[in-house]
C-alpha cells in the first residue's frame, strides 16, 4: 500500500517556512527562464503577426532586407502584369512599391535615439496590410508632409504624439495619426505618403521594394519562381511570412544569455533541494521508522519522500509562473540586425510557458529528491527508531 | 572572536553533506553572478585601451544605416586637434557560407595604421596592403578558422552593396583584442559600384591628439554640421560601441534584475541552511551557555559559520566564473566588449563580499534566535 499524499502535504505545511524558502528558491529560478520565453514568445508573435502567407515581398537580388534593397519605379509597371496576381474591389492589381528608410526617434530609455522604420507607401499598399485601422487621428493625405506612427511608437516615444512635428529629410512632418495591426510589426513603423517620403530622399525612381499579393497559395509559389527566373526584373522574391519569420533572430543573443543564467541557476537551485529533502528525511527519521513497522515496504517509502520533493519543486513552479505573469503585456524592444530598426513587441506569458515552468520546477525537485529519498528507503527500522 | 574560528570550522563539518551541498548551491549562484557583473562591467565601466581613447566615430546622426558625404572629411580635418581622419564603410556581405561571421569594413588603407597601432604586422605587408588596390587584410583568427595565406583570394559577395568583390590576402594583422575584422580599400569598392553610388562615408574614424581634446572635437564635429540637411553625430569609440549593446534591447534593465533574482535566491538558500542548522543544535547551544558562552559569542559563532559556507561557496563561484569568461572571450561574437571579458579583481572581491554578507543576512534572525533562547528552555528542547 502507498503512503497516503495527505502524509505529505501536511509535511510540507507543518515546516512552512523551510518550504516556502526552498519553493521561491526554485519559483526565481522558473521565473528567470520563463521571463525569456515571454520575451521571445513575444517576438515570436510579432513577427508572425506580420506576414501574410499570400502575398510575396519583392526585393534586389542579393538583398535580404528592405532597407538595403532597391526597386525601380520602372520595374513596376513590368510586375504589376505577372501572372497570379490578385485584384482589389476597383479591379486594380494589389501590388505596392514601398520605400522603407529608418529614422531616429529619442525616447525615454535612450535619449541618443533609436531607429523607426519609416515606411513611404501608397494607398494599395495599406489595403495589403490586413487588420490596419487608425486608432486615433486620420490617415496622412497623399502630396502632404504628413505621418501616421504605429501605436507601439506612440506610446514609447514622447515626441511622437497626434500634432508633434517630426525633423526628417528635407524638414518637418507632422503626426496626423496612430496606427495599429493587431501586434504585427507595423505597430513599430512610421508610414507617409510614397512620393512625399521618396522625392524627400531623391529617390522617386529608385524605391526599395515591392510586396505583391497572389489569389491563392499556388500562385504565390508560381509568382516566387516566375519572379527569381525573370532576368530583366533581376529581382529575389520570398513570401513575407517567410521573411518576417526569419527575424526572430533579433532575440538571440537575449536567449542564449537567458538560458545560460537559468541553467547555471538550475544547478543552484538543484543542490539547494536536495539540502531541504536531506535535512526532512533526517528530521523524521523516527517517523520512517514507525512508518517501516506499520508495514509500509521501502519501495512506498522512496517514492512518499520522492512525491514529498516534486510536490515542493511544483510548488515552486507554480510560485514562478506567478511571479512572471505581471511581465504579461509589458512593452519592451529589440533592434534588429535585418531591418535596422527597433521592433516594440510585449512579452507574452503563454500558457504553454506556464506549463513548462511548472514541468521545470518539478524537475528541479525530481532531481533533487531523488537521493534523500533512496537516503530515506534505505534507513534500518531499528536504528531510525533509535535515531533523536 | 579568532578563538572561535576552530569551533566554526568543526560547525560547519558537522553535517558535511549539508555544508557541501550549501557550498554548492552558493557557488553556482555567486558563479552566475560574477559572470553577470563581469559582462556589465565590460559593458558600462570598462576603460578604454590607450589607443582606443584617442579615436572618436562619426556617424549620420539619423542612423548608421544612412550614409554621409565623403566631403565632410575636409571640415572634420581642420577641427582644431584632430590628427587624422579615415573613412570606415561596412560592407557586410557574405564570405561563402553566410553563418561565416566577420565584420568586413571598406577603409582608407594609408591612413588605417595611424589610426590603428595596436595592429601589428610587417612592414612588407603593410606596403603591399597599401599598394594593391584589390589587396585585403585579415585578422589572425580569420586567417587560422578558414586556412587562409598570404596571396590566397578571397570573395564576398555583397548584400547592402549589389556587387561581388574579389581581393587578395596581403596582410595579416595581430591585435590583443580584435583579430576578426577583414579590412580592403574603399576605392576598389567605390569602382564596382555605378557612378550614381560612390562617394558617400558611413563612419569616419577620428583620431585626436590627445585624449583630453576628445569631447571638445565630438561637440565641435556636431556643431559643424547642426544646421546641415545631414548632421552627424560624434562619440567615442567605447560610447558607438556600446551603442550596438543597446541596440540589443534594455541589457542593462535586464542583467540587474538577473542579478537580483539571483542574489535573494543566494539569501533563500543560505537562510534555509542556517535555520535547519541551528534548529538542530539548539540543544547545543543551551549547553555552551552552561559552559558561559556569551548571547554575543554564540550569535557570532553561528554567523561566522554562515560567513565561512558562503565565502567559500563565494571562492569556488569566484574560479568557475573566471573559467566561463575565458570560454566567453574564445567564443566568435560581434560584441566588442565581450572580447576582453574578465572576471576583474575588484569584481571578484564585491562578489565574496556579497557572498559574505548574504551569508551574515541571511542566517541572523536563527542565530538571534538561538542566543536570546533561555538555557533552560534550550535542553529541554527535543529536536
Amino acid at each position: 500500500m502507498a503512503i497516503p499524499l495527505a502524509y505529505n502535504l501536511r509535511n510540507l505545511t507543518v515546516r512552512k517556512t523551510t518550504t516556502l524558502m526552498t519553493a521561491l528558491g526554485v519559483a526565481l529560478t522558473v521565473a528567470v527562464l520563463l521571463a525569456v520565453l515571454a520575451l521571445v514568445a513575444g517576438l515570436q508573435t510579432a513577427f508572425q503577426a506580420s506576414g501574410d502567407p499570400l502575398q510575396v515581398l519583392v526585393l534586389r537580388k542579393g538583398s535580404n532586407a528592405e532597407l538595403n534593397s532597391n526597386f525601380a519605379r520602372a520595374s513596376y509597371q513590368d510586375l504589376k502584369f505577372k501572372n497570379g496576381i490578385a485584384r482589389n474591389q476597383a479591379g486594380e492589381p494589389m501590388v505596392s512599391l514601398e520605400m522603407v528608410t529608418v529614422i531616429n526617434l529619442e525616447s525615454v530609455d535612450s535619449p541618443s535615439g533609436m531607429n523607426i522604420t519609416l515606411r513611404g507607401i501608397s494607398p494599395i499598399g495599406l489595403e495589403m496590410r490586413g487588420g490596419l485601422k487608425i486608432d486615433s487621428g486620420r490617415w496622412f493625405q497623399q502630396g502632404r508632409r504628413e505621418i501616421v506612427v504605429g501605436k507601439s511608437i506612440a506610446k514609447r516615444y514622447p515626441n511622437a504624439h497626434i500634432g508633434d512635428k517630426l525633423k526628417f529629410g528635407r524638414g518637418d512632418w507632422e503626426v496626423v495619426g496612430v496606427m495599429s495591426a493587431g501586434e504585427s510589426a507595423v505597430n513599430s513603423e512610421v508610414f507617409a505618403d510614397l512620393n512625399q517620403v521618396s522625392s524627400d530622399y531623391n529617390r522617386s525612381e529608385v524605391l526599395s521594394s515591392a510586396l505583391v499579393r497572389a489569389t491563392d497559395p499556388i500562385a504565390a509559389q508560381a509568382l516566387i519562381n516566375d519572379l527569381k527566373a525573370d532576368q530583366k526584373l533581376n529581382v529575389d522574391a520570398r513570401s513575407e511570412k517567410e521573411y518576417f519569420a526569419s527575424q526572430t533572430s533579433s532575440a538571440a543573443p537575449i536567449e542564449f544569455l537567458g538560458i545560460f543564467v537559468a541553467v547555471i541557476m538550475t544547478v543552484g537551485s538543484c543542490f539547494a533541494a536536495m539540502n531541504t529533502m536531506y535535512a526532512a528525511v533526517a528530521r523524521r527519521a523516527k517517523e520512517i521508522g514507525t512508518l517501516r513497522v506499520l508495514g509500509f515496504s521501502r519501495g512506498g517509502i522512496l517514492l512518499s519522500f520522492f512525491i514529498e520533493s516534486l510536490l515542493l519543486s511544483g510548488l515552486g513552479g507554480i510560485l514562478g509562473c506567478i511571479l512572471v505573469l505581471p511581465l504579461n503585456n509589458i512593452t519592451t524592444g529589440i533592434g534588429s540586425f535585418v531591418t535596422f530598426s527597433e521592433i516594440s513587441f510585449q512579452f507574452h506569458v503563454t500558457p504553454v510557458i506556464m506549463v513548462i515552468g511548472v514541468l521545470f520546477g518539478v524537475f528541479m525537485g525530481a532531481i533533487g529528491g531523488l537521493f534523500p529519498a533512496r537516503n530515506a528507503a534505505k534507513k534500518e527500522i531499528l536504528v531510525a527508531l533509535r535515531e533523536v | 572572536m579568532i578563538r572561535y574560528l576552530p569551533l566554526i570550522f568543526k560547525n560547519a563539518l558537522r553535517s558535511r553533506r549539508r555544508s557541501i551541498l550549501t557550498i554548492c548551491s552558493v557557488a553556482a549562484s555567486l558563479c552566475l553572478l560574477g559572470v553577470l557583473m563581469a559582462i556589465y562591467h565590460a559593458f558600462y565601466f570598462g576603460q578604454a585601451t590607450p589607443a582606443q581613447a584617442l579615436r572618436l566615430v562619426a556617424r549620420n546622426r539619423i542612423s548608421l544605416a544612412t550614409v554621409m558625404p565623403i566631403s565632410y572629411r575636409q571640415k572634420i580635418q581642420q577641427v582644431p586637434g584632430v590628427r587624422e581622419v579615415m573613412i570606415m564603410q561596412w560592407f557586410g556581405g557574405v564570405y561563402k557560407d553566410s553563418k561565416n561571421v566577420f565584420a568586413r569594413f571598406a577603409i582608407e588603407p594609408s591612413r588605417l595604421f595611424t589610426l590603428y597601432p595596436e595592429y601589428i604586422t610587417s612592414e612588407e605587408e603593410k606596403k603591399a596592403f597599401i599598394r594593391e588596390r584589390s589587396a585585403c587584410m585579415i585578422g589572425r583568427a580569420i586567417a587560422d578558422k578558414y586556412n587562409i595565406k598570404l596571396g590566397d583570394r578571397m570573395t564576398l559577395t555583397g548584400d547592402i552593396f549589389p556587387v561581388t568583390m574579389e581581393f587578395t590576402v596581403r596582410a595579416i594583422y595581430d591585435s590583443a583584442d580584435n583579430n576578426e575584422t577583414m579590412y580592403f580599400n574603399l576605392d576598389y569598392l567605390f569602382e564596382s559600384l555605378s557612378a550614381r553610388r560612390r562617394d558617400f562615408a558611413g563612419t569616419f574614424v577620428i583620431l585626436a591628439d590627445n585624449p583630453n581634446s576628445v569631447s571638445g572635437i565630438a561637440k565641435a564635429v556636431d556643431d559643424t554640421y547642426r544646421n546641415a540637411t545631414i548632421q552627424t553625430r560624434t562619440e567615442t569609440e567605447q560610447a558607438f560601441q556600446l551603442g550596438f549593446i543597446s541596440f540589443l534591447g534594455n541589457v542593462k534593465v535586464f542583467l540587474l534584475s538577473i542579478c537580483g533574482a539571483v542574489t535573494f535566491t543566494i539569501l533563500l538558500v543560505s537562510a534555509n541552511t542556517m535555520a535547519m542548522s541551528v534548529r538542530e543544535r539548539v540543544r547545543e547551544v543551551g549547553v555552551l551557555k552552561t559552559l558561559g558562552f556569551t548571547n554575543a559569542s554564540i550569535l557570532g559563532i553561528i554567523l561566522g559559520e554562515a560567513a565561512f559556507l558562503s565565502l567559500i561557496g563565494g571562492v569556488i563561484g569566484c574560479i568557475l566564473a573566471s573559467g566561463l569568461t575565458y570560454l566567453v572571450r574564445q567564443a566568435p561574437a560581434f560584441i566588442m566588449q565581450l572580447k576582453t571579458l574578465n572576471l576583474e579583481p575588484s569584481v571578484a572581491a564585491l562578489i565574496l563580499l556579497v557572498g559574505v554578507i548574504i551569508g551574515v543576512a541571511s542566517s541572523f534572525i536563527p542565530a538571534w534566535n538561538a542566543s536570546r533562547t533561555p538555557i533552560l528552555d534550550s535542553l529541554r528542547y527535543s529536536g
